[in-house]
Parts: C-alpha cells; structure tokens; sequence
C-alpha cells in the first residue's frame, strides 16, 4: 500500500502497554544495589564504636530484609513500565467515574510544588521562614470560605472521607459542649449520599438512619419529618446527590433540622456544578466540606494523597481542628490556644503540594473562571445525557424529563434484561478503548449501574467519542455478547479470577504471604 | 469589544462548541439546567475572590514570588522532627511517583489500571518485608489514623474498651487518636521509666477488660523500647493485643516487633522516600498476621494476587472486599477512601531502592549519628540527656541545670541559621538526626549549643551530668 494514509475507523484501536513484567521479588540479584546510604565519618565511629553490636540483646535484626536486591536503573524501568501500564486522567476521557469529578489537573502546578522551598519545608520551623506558605493556607481558606459562605475553614485533612469525619467530630463535639451529647445519637442521611457519611458518624458512635428519594429520586422531605427529632445530632448530605438531582427544598431540610437543635452538615465533596452558583451558608448549613481533589484540581494520586478542606458557621469555627492560621497586617502565625477544638486530625496542617495546586487553580481561573467551570461542566452533563439517552438499553432513573447537575446515574437495566450483560462486563468491555468506567456506588438502588461526570475538561468531540465506544459496547452485547464477557481483549492482563481472594486460606496480600501459602 | 470568556483549562468555552452543545440539549443557556435550585439559594453576585492570572506566565510568577518567602531546610541546618523528617529522598523515588499515568489515576479496574495494583501490591509486600509480617494495607492518611484505627480493631475483636498506653505519645498523635477511639476506648497512660514502658506497671494494669496495649517506638522522645516482648506477653495473658506503633525506617537493623510478640504494627511511612512538604506527606501503615480474625477488621483497601485466563500473567483484585465502608456504608469496618496511595507507591520504590543492605546501612547511620549527638551535646556542661534509653534518631536533651530554657536556645540558634530542634518542655529539646546530617553538622550544633550555655550567666556547671552509656 501506498499514500494516502487511510482514514481512521470510527472507534480508537487502543491496546494498553503489556510489558509481563515480574512481581519485583523475582528481579532480585544478590549484590546489586539500587542506591547507597551515607555512612558514619570515621570520627564518628571513633566516638561511638559499634553501635550494632552494641545493640541490647534481641535488638539486632536477625536476618536482613529479604527486600529485593537491584541496580538503580531496573528498577526505575520496573516502575515506568508498570506507569505505562497504568490508564491516567491524563490519558483517557475520564468521565466514568462520576462522583469523583475526574478534571483536569494542571500541569502548570505540577511545576510551581516542585521547589525545595516546599519539598524541603519542616512544620515546625521558625514562622518567619515559612510566610510564603502560610499565606497560600490562608488565602486558600478564604477562598474556600467565599465559596462556601461559611465562616472559618481547616484544610488539614488528606481525603474526602476524614473530612467528612472531621465534619461529624465537630457536631459531636458541638453537641457534648451544650450538653446534649448524650441525647443526640442519631444521624440522618440518605442513600445517595457519599457512604462515607453514614461510615464517618457510625465509627463516631452515632446510629446511622439512611433515607430513600422519593418516586421522582428527589430527597423525601416527608421521610425526614417522620425521623428527625431531639435525637437527631445532624444531618449529613449531599446536594446535588450521586443522581445528579439537586434537592430543591434542601432549605427546608436544613431549618427542619435546626427546628430541632440539629445541624445541619453538607458534604460537598464533589461542587463542581454548582461553584459560584449556591452556597452552603446561604442554604443554612452548619458545617461542609470540599474535597480539593475533585472539585480544585489537584491530582488523584492513584487514591491520594488528596485534600479535604472543612468549611464551618461561626458558631461552629471554635471547634475547627488546630492549629489555625491567623493574619496579623502582612505576617501570618499559626494559632494552638484553642481549648474547644476538637484537636489533631493530621500530623500538621494539610497536604502542602495540593494546598498550593488548589491555590493555584483558583487563581488561574477567577470568579469568572469558576462559575464557567460550574457551567460548563454541567452544559457537558446534560450533554452526554443526551447522548447517553440515545442509547437503546441505557436510561436515567428519576426525574424524567429534567436537567441533571453535574453527573448522572444511569442505568443498564434495559440492556441487561434483553442480554444478560452486567454493567460491570460493560465497563471492563470499555476499557479495551482505552476508556475507564464505574458501576456506582454500593448498594445498586440503581439497578446496573454507571455513573458519569464529564466535568467541564474535556471537549465536545472528546465526549462524543465516549459515548460512542458506550453505544458500540452496547451493540456488542446484543450482537456478539461473548466479546463482552470475555473481556478485556487489549488490555495488560485478561480476565482475573477472583474466588481466591475472598477466601482466607487462598488469599495472597502480600509476597510472602504467597511464597509462604503456595510453595512452602 | 471584549472577548468571550475562553479559559484553557476548559474547551467548551469556545463560543461556536458552547452554542452547539446548547443547541444539541435545547437549552437557550446554561442556566436553565440549573432550574431545581430555588432562586432563594442563587448568588446573585460573583464570588469576591481575588483577581485572577489567566495567563500562565503570570500565575507562575505569583505563586513563585510567595514560595521563594520560604526559607527551606536546605538553606538551615535543621535538627527539627517530631513527626515529620528529613531523610533522603532518591530521584528515582520523585521520577515514578511524578508520572502522570501514576499521578493522575484514580479509581480504575484492576485491567486498566494494573500497573497501580501491582505498585500497591509490591509496597504492602516490600514492607512486609521490612516487619516480617504476612500483611500490609494499601496506606490510610498517616501515622495517627493507623494507629487510632489499629486500636479500634483491637476493641472490636476483643469487644472490650480498655487500652494502656506504656509509652511517651506525641502529644498531637495522641490528640487525634483519643478523639477517634473515645466513643469505644478508654485509654489509661502509665507514665514511662527512663523513656520506656514501665513493664511491671503496664502488668500490673492488664485486665479482662484490656483490648490492647499501646506501645509507641521510637517514641515521642525517642527512645526505643527493648521490652516489646514482655509487654506482648503482657498483652496475651489477659487475651489482649499488642497494638506497637513505630517508624519503619529502622528496621533495617532493629529487630521488627513482630518478631517480639507484636500483633499490630502500625505507623507512618514519611521517612521511606518522601520529603518534608511541610509535614504534607504522611501515610499510614497497619501491618497484622495472616489471621482473619485481624485482616476482616482492616478496613483499608487490601490488593491480592489473582490468576488470569492467561497461565503466567500476574493479576490483582481487591481482597474481601466486603470488609469495607465501599461495599456496606455504615456497616463496614470504619470506612475507605481517598488516603494516600501515591506516597505508598513512593515508599515501595524507595524500599526497592534501598534492598536490604541500603536498610541495614542506614540503620546503622543513624544509630551512629544520633550517638554521636548525644554524646557531643551531653559533654557540654549543663546540658543533660533525659535518659538512658536507646535512640534510633532523636532524643531529648535538658538545659535545666544550665538555666537556659529551649526556647533560648532555639531562638539563639536560629538567628545562625540552625534549626536545633522542637522545644517541648521548659527546658527539653527534642532533637532529631538523620542520615542528612553528618559529623560536621552535630559539631556546629553543639559548637552553638555550647556558645549559648556558656552565655549564661546562670549556669550551674556543678549539677552532675546524667550521661551514660547505654545499654
């Protein structure tokens, strides 16, 4: 053949990298050393003798760490084959894992951390030489308290999920300062929240009560009437929830539960549709949080480090984590005299890299560029809806006929009954182009499940090619279903097996454990 | 005439993609898909944010120009720790955990993502290793949540609420973890001797109603505790556990507590690879047998091996899956979530880097230096160590009989651009030395140390010196 080049097919022929490499134990040569270690001066050595020997008895390792032994250069190839092996954000059109708000982070910021005058940075050094970072905390907090409308902020914790918990140690401690600890033991949420909030307030003691939607998949305000009471120490939602719907009477739902000495906590993990938009103080809410990691751009690391920035009323900022940073003229100090907080929830004060991306972020887009940023990722939503509505076998439940916010829950319940093919096969079936898509969280009130949030970062074109490679999938499964169950056929590996890793006499979570079970 | 809003961090805002797309929906704007919102719950303002830097350039100036305020541990001599350390971080370690196919992935499947699984896998395997136990978890937020969480499973195995804790905890540690564990724990603090557990005490205090014993080593001061074992004893005779948390990094050489009886181990990986980031890189470990009865009560994300359809590929899935918040809300173990993934990746690397020689040396290396330290600061007359105990990397030392508070000396010392360590007494210094930190740094310290001892008038050069050789 001869020029021209042919056109493309319609769809990406992807292959992921499969590069078989070994479980690194097996790349062990005896000897080699994949780096060295300062060692004691010989003054030193002088002065201490041998410290090893001189170990109290029992104290000296026996055996050395059976660690593997390697040049440094295998085992950077090790690693940078396994990132091949690895489908980035930056890779792929990464709007399957809706609720995750998988944007783009920018790699402008990868390059502002990356200075020794933040990598090399101690916690406790003299405050005079840490004012540069002391100044992006504060001036992130009160970023993050203009979005929010709430009063004090903390950004101290590293995920989603301990900022949540840090959400209910503050109700907690709020109630037990006005004495009614005792009395209010319950929490509400409900189903289409994050399930970390019903986890959070279950390990803080409380007893969880999980409220279904109503017919329409809006949040049932009679359901809340008929549990709230004085022994409700909170509510703990999500607006607009995993379905994408925003409650419309959450007002109501936040006076309902100051009506009853309750507050109100809004977990507002994932903002992306509505920054800019609404606000949790102006609804009434007590405390929230943001996950910097979803909605501020910060990278996801692979499941963290992220950050999760806690949001609070007045009444409740005595009981922010410590230390705070407070801003006296042009010098900023960090304050510990705070005897009503509920004290540490990390080491020291947060994730620097991703307090500084986060800054960051905000500052390259504006008031301007955040409300686009809410505008446009929920134009790109009820977008790929549309798209994905056009799909014979997939629908939304809910809400029929209305805008969704930021994500949609849909469904392959039609899909299934007509082929037998489960959401799950699906999304393994779309990997092989190069696409990563989730099922949802559990349980799957949605029956077979996908959630998808495109964000504002990827383009029109880019969405249309997701939700071709869906509609393809789709076309599979009625037409040639074992292609489907018998994926992934591009990717790393192929079908993995897992009745093994449920059983506690076959289970393998580490090397040893494996060599130990299976060749011993 | 002013241009539309076009940000490159967002696509559609070209204005002929915007309207297609509005079209495609049948929306005359974006507003209307925002209809469930009552107009009571609107901000009908912008945010008052500050103005921003569209253009990069600009952004990289600004962000620049607060960063280059800092003054970092490289342009100090920093003897400073307390939780967060300054060890050597290999390039290898930055270059893997740097790649954006690590750096910005998620959640995916054990297909697209293998790579992810397998470097998780390998750091619970490497560090398994390192503490000679059968498992290890995908990492949790830090040192404190591990250990919080790690007691927590000991109450929930044992069904009992009682926890000794019999070592010296750092003050901010033991502030998280009591705030976590008090709905379901009672921790009772039996005070050390000599820097370490009170063994005899600690016994004396178990009881039927003890889920764990809490020991802490190193410790806050640093000492190592040498009687793991008796304490596991201690522990096992009332059918409670032995919960030791610890920093990893010395275990090249140290004998791991397992090995000595421990049940639990947990901890903080930061000094395996990742820098100080202003005490922004912490990951927690929980490391436990092969048993279930401890693996069912993790509830961290487990990764296990897998076959596949293909004889000799190497897979990987979740392991019991059902343990966790994921798959039951609130009636999982604790819960899951984003933690802290990529510094478990970056702990791995830099284990394989190390091997078992580079743990070893650098076991001994810090052993040696921070001997060393105290030996030089000790001979300074006044100044006092305030135990006998064994140190792995930091100790106290006591300026009482100098009359010199550590805050002086602190103050002193920075003004020269030393970092002599955190104040945390009156009078106690809690100094740390690591492998970054060579003879001729200790020798400035106790050089300005001396200086600042002599300085003052007060001292009283006759109190004797506790000062001896341990062990």
């Amino acid at each position: 053949m001869s020029l021209p080049i042919a056109p493309k097919p319609a769809l990406r022929r992807f292959h992921q990298a499969r590069w078989d490499e070994p479980v690194i134990f097996e790349l062990t040569t005896p000897g080699e050393r994949g780096v060295l270690v300062s060692r004691p001066e010989p003054g030193v050595r002088e002065a201490v003798g041998d410290v090893v020997a001189d170990l109290p008895a029992g104290m000296r390792r026996e055996k050395p760490a059976a660690l593997p032994e390697m040049g440094q250069m295998r085992v950077l190839r090790h690693y940078l084959r396994l990132s091949q092996e690895n489908l980035g954000a930056d890779f792929n059109i990464d709007v399957g894992q809706g609720t995750c708000t998988m944007k783009y982070a920018p790699k402008v910021n990868e390059t502002l951390i990356s200075t020794p005058k933040l990598t090399e940075l101690h916690p406790l050094q003299d405050q005079g030489d840490v004012q540069g970072i002391l100044e992006i905390m504060w001036s992130l907090e009160r970023a993050v308290a203009e979005i929010s409308g709430m009063h004090s902020v903390s950004l101290h914790t590293s995920g989603g999920s301990t900022a949540i918990w840090t959400n209910i140690a503050m109700i907690r401690a709020y109630h037990e300062a006005n004495g009614e600890g005792e009395q209010r033991d319950e929490v509400i949420t409900t189903i289409f929240s994050h399930p970390s909030n019903a986890a959070t307030a279950k390990a803080a003691g409380y007893k969880v009560i999980t409220l279904y939607p109503d017919a329409d998949g809006y949040p049932d305000a009679e359901a809340l009437r008929a549990v709230i009471g004085p022994r409700t120490a909170a509510i703990m939602i999500t607006n607009p929830e995993d379905t994408g719907i925003f409650n419309p009477r959450v007002k109501e739902w936040v006076d309902l539960a100051h009506s009853v000495g309750a507050l109100a906590s809004y977990d507002q993990a994932n903002a992306n549709g509505i920054l800019g938009i609404t606000r949790a103080r102006d609804a009434g809410f007590d405390v929230c949080h943001f996950n910097l990691h979803k909605t501020f751009g910060t990278p996801h690391g692979c499941g963290g480090p992220g950050s999760g920035a806690n949001a609070v009323s007045e009444a409740l900022a005595p009981f922010l984590p410590g230390p705070v940073i407070v801003r006296d003229g042009d010098r900023f100090a960090l304050d510990s005299d705070r005897p009503q907080s509920i004290g540490k929830v990390a080491p020291f004060y947060g994730v620097a890299p991703n307090l500084v991306r986060a800054y960051a972020w905000i500052m390259a887009l504006g008031a301007e560029g955040i409300k686009a940023v809410a505008e446009t990722a929920v134009l790109n939503n009820n977008y790929l809806m549309k798209k994905i509505l056009e799909i014979p076998g997939a629908s939304a439940p809910y809400a029929t006929g209305r805008r969704r916010i930021e994500q949609v829950r849909y469904s392959w319940q039609e899909l299934f009954e007509e082929t037998g093919i489960s959401s799950e096969e699906i999304g393994i079936r779309a990997s092989d182009f190069g696409m990563h898509y989730w099922t949802s969280h559990h349980p799957y009130v949605v029956p077979q499940p996908f959630t998808l949030e495109p964000t504002e970062s990827y383009s029109m074109a880019e969405l249309d090619e997701y939700a071709a490679v869906l509609a393809e999938v789709a076309r599979e499964a009625r037409e040639t279903p074992e292609v489907v169950r018998t994926a992934p056929h591009n990717q790393t590996v192929h079908h993995t097996h897992h009745d093994d890793l449920d059983d506690p006499e076959r289970w393998a979570i580490t090397w040893r454990a494996y060599q130990r079970k299976y060749f011993s | 005439m002013t241009q539309p809003f076009v940000h490159p961090y967002l696509p559609n805002t070209a204005p002929d993609v915007k309207a297609a797309m509005l079209a495609a929906v049948g929306a005359a704007s974006t507003d209307e898909f925002y209809a469930d919102i009552p107009e009571g719950l609107r901000l009908d303002r912008p945010l008052d944010l500050p103005a921003p830097f569209v253009a990069e350039q600009d952004l990289v100036r600004h962000v620049d120009g607060l960063l280059g305020r800092n003054v970092s541990t490289r342009e100090r001599l920093s003897f400073l720790g307390a939780g967060t350390y300054n060890h050597y971080v290999p390039a290898v370690v930055d270059e893997v955990i740097n790649r954006s196919e690590f750096l910005t992935a998620y959640a995916g499947e054990p297909y697209e993502d293998h790579g992810r699984f397998q470097a998780l896998f390998q750091y619970q395997s490497l560090m398994a290793e390192l503490l000679n136990m059968d498992v290890v978890n995908v990492p949790t937020y830090d040192g404190f949540q591990a250990t919080a969480t790690s007691l927590s499973m000991a109450g929930r195995m044992s069904g009992r609420r009682g926890v000794i804790v019999a070592s010296d905890v750092l003050p901010d540690k033991f502030s998280r973890v009591h705030d976590f564990v008090r709905t379901n724990l009672d921790l009772t603090v039996v005070p050390t001797v000599n820097g370490t557990a009170d063994v005899a005490a600690v016994a004396a205090l178990a009881t039927e109603q003890t889920a764990a014993i809490w020991v802490e080593t190193p410790s806050y001061s640093g000492a190592v505790e040498t009687a793991i074992r008796q304490l596991a004893d201690a522990a096992h005779a009332v059918g409670a556990v032995l919960v030791v948390g610890t920093d990893p990094v010395g275990y090249g050489v140290l004998t791991p507590p397992a090995d000595q009886g421990a049940d639990i181990v947990c901890g903080d990986i930061q000094s395996l690879g990742l820098h100080q980031w202003f005490g922004g890189a912490h990951a927690g470990f929980i490391a436990v047998h092969d048993d279930p009865r401890f693996v069912m009560e993790m509830p961290s994300r487990l990764f296990g091996l897998a076959t596949t359809d293909v004889p000799g590929e190497v897979g990987f899935g979740d392991v019991a899956y059902d343990r966790t918040s994921f798959a039951h809300r609130e009636d999982g173990k604790e819960w899951v979530g984003t933690a802290a993934a990529l510094w478990g990746i970056a702990a791995g690397v830099y284990l394989a880097l190390m091997g078992p020689q580079g743990m070893a040396d650098l076991g001994e290396t810090l052993l040696a230096r921070t001997r060393y330290a105290q030996l030089q600061l000790s001979a300074i007359p006044g100044v006092a160590l305030t135990d006998t105990a064994l140190h792995l990397r930091e100790f106290v030392v006591d300026f009482s009989a100098a009359s010199v508070t550590a805050h002086a000396v602190v103050d002193t010392l920075r003004a020269q651009g030393i970092e002599p360590g955190v104040a945390v007494g009156e009078y106690e210094l809690l100094v740390a030395v690591t492998e970054m930190t060579g003879q001729g740094d200790i020798d400035r310290l106790a050089d300005a140390v001396a200086s600042v001892v002599a300085a003052s008038d007060t001292a009283d050069t006759s109190t004797s010196n506790t000062e001896e050789k341990s062990a």
